[in-house]
């Protein structure tokens, strides 16, 4: 018990309060790494996305969509995102560490 | 709103979970402006508990886990086929403690919601400011008469919660006779996995061709056709396995006699060599106890915008426990997609702001129907303002033009991906 007793009174600490905010496209591009990994870090197979150029990934991403771009399932997924949203999700991983 | 970790709750936690001494006061208790606490280490609550910490190190978080590690159900059809190991299907819970995640090894019991405490079987308390229930799911044994006694004595399995019964099962397919019969039994839809089963069939008639090439592969379904990639699956059935795998639909199991190795139908009896049962389901124990449980007495209800119970205010329910959205299989890519859904929605709520009103999720499943050829299908799903609920995205989704093995090289990747996205 003396080990909580001493972690209770670090509990009495300040609260911290700050409001954190997601990254910018954080949670619509989270929906991407269970194909392509966490920040899309991918543990390979699967192309990895983090550092990605913006205007690299929206022009695959945009190609996917008309079809210009062969896909077993991209072309299926992106088509169910508007451009603003690719957008989004372009700069979220344009700005992940590789 | 915000409800503070206070020193009494803090003592009951620190008290009454001994796995958390081990700890010590690193990482939780000091600074937090919250806890959530997560039941269910599975893709659901491990995914949730990792981005939460993600997105928020503020929020402390505290995963119940009652098993010592993690095994896939996706990819375990295939160590029946014989081409992966179990091995391979494991995962540790180091990686969450990397994210700053508790993990306390005991079972919850039980919820008070008025009071925000789980109850767990060691005993104590853990209080809590939000709750994730991601229990998968649990069986309706009684169901299938027989059944229960059959499994307890090792002679007909379900081996659809990923573990000691899949082992168990592929001693059974390895003992048996070339020549013999497998059965397989699939219940009415909703259950875990669409399209697990046919995948299951495939990977037993994979072996067989291989190993024991008389024998044959019966698959019983109660369902009328196949829930899932149906084309896809009977293409490669009739050019991969032909003479071997049978497919009846309509065909649901009431009784199992294991003396005599028959599966009873309604319309029937049939014996076989391997009994195969899978059981009809419902939303892990845990749910009902809550208070979770909103259909049928199986699926809990919520709200896809934040996966907050619609029973229960501060408790989030995720994964397959869910009574699903039009369209939207109980799959691990969902419950990886509700997770995050649900992280964000809690990081939101516990800073003073309101969850995304419009989250839009995306669900890819892929199934081996050998051992180095794939089919897909995917969907992406969005907030329905008028049908209050998640709907599929007109004009997107679909399924492999053919079975072919680049998408064997991708599912494998997508396994890795997803694991490492819950446990890494």
């Amino acid at each position: 018990m003396r080990l909580a007793i001493a972690c209770a009174a670090l509990a009495a600490a300040p609260i911290v309060a700050s409001a954190q905010e997601l990254p910018v496209g954080g949670q619509l591009a989270a929906s991407c790494a269970m194909c392509h990994g966490t920040g899309g870090r991918s543990a390979g197979g699967n192309e990895p996305l983090a550092g990605m150029p913006k205007e690299e990934l929206i022009r695959k991403l945009s190609e996917f969509r008309s079809g210009a771009k062969p896909a077993t399932v991209m072309h299926q997924i992106a088509k169910g995102y508007t451009d603003p949203q690719l957008n989004l999700i372009a700069e979220y991983f344009s700005a992940q560490k590789k | 709103m915000k409800r503070i970790v206070d020193r009494r709750s803090f003592l009951k936690l620190a008290g009454a979970a001994t796995a958390l001494a081990a700890g010590g006061c690193a990482g939780f208790g000091s600074q937090a402006k919250a806890r959530v606490v997560v039941i269910g280490a599975g893709f659901g609550g491990a995914t949730a508990a990792k981005y939460i910490r993600m997105w928020d190190p503020g929020i402390e978080v505290i995963v119940v886990e009652r098993e010592s590690g993690f095994v896939s159900c996706p990819m375990s059809n295939l160590v029946l086929g014989g081409s992966k190991s179990m091995d391979e299907l494991r995962r540790g819970y180091d990686g969450l403690r990397r994210h700053g995640v508790q993990v306390v090894a005991d079972q919850a019991t039980g919820v008070d919601a008025a009071k925000r405490v789980v109850r767990l079987a060691r005993g104590g308390d853990l209080a809590y400011d939000r709750l994730i229930v991601s229990p998968g799911i649990d069986f309706l044994f009684n169901d299938i008469q027989g059944f229960q006694a059959a499994m307890d004595a090792g002679t007909v399995l379900h081996a659809w919660k990923a573990g000691p019964q899949t082992v168990a099962l592929r001693k059974q397919l390895e003992g048996m006779r070339d020549g013999g019969v497998y059965v397989l039994s699939i219940p009415l839809a909703p259950y875990r996995c669409p399209p697990g089963p046919y995948e299951r069939a495939s990977q037993v008639a994979s072996y067989f061709k291989k190993a024991k090439p008389r024998s044959k592969v019966l698959v019983l379904d109660a369902n009328p056709d196949v829930t899932s990639k149906g084309p896809l699956f009977k293409r490669a059935w009739a050019e991969l396995y032909p003479g071997m795998l049978e497919y009846r639909g309509g065909a649901k199991a009431i009784g199992v006699d294991a003396r005599s190795n028959t599966l009873k139908l309604e319309t029937e009896d049939v014996k076989g060599d391997v009994l195969n049962v899978v059981p009809p389901q419902r939303a892990g124990d845990i749910a009902a106890q809550a208070g979770l449980v909103t259909v049928n007495n199986r699926w809990c209800g919520v709200d896809w915008r934040s996966m907050e119970s619609v029973a229960v205010k501060g408790i989030h329910v995720l994964g397959d426990a869910t009574l699903s959205a039009p369209l939207m299989p109980k799959s691990a890519s969902m419950a990886n997609q509700q997770a995050k859904t649900c992280a964000a929605a809690v990081v939101a709520l516990l800073n003073g702001r309101q969850p995304d009103p419009d989250p839009k999720i995306v669900n890819t499943c892929y199934s081996y129907v050998s051992d180095n050829e794939v089919i897909h299908v995917a969907s992406v799903h969005h907030w329905n303002e008028k049908e209050k609920t998640l709907t599929t995205v007109p004009g997107s989704g679909g399924v492999s033009a053919a079975r072919n093995e680049l998408e064997a090289k991708y599912a494998w990747s997508w396994a890795q991906n997803i694991w490492n996205d819950a446990f890494a």
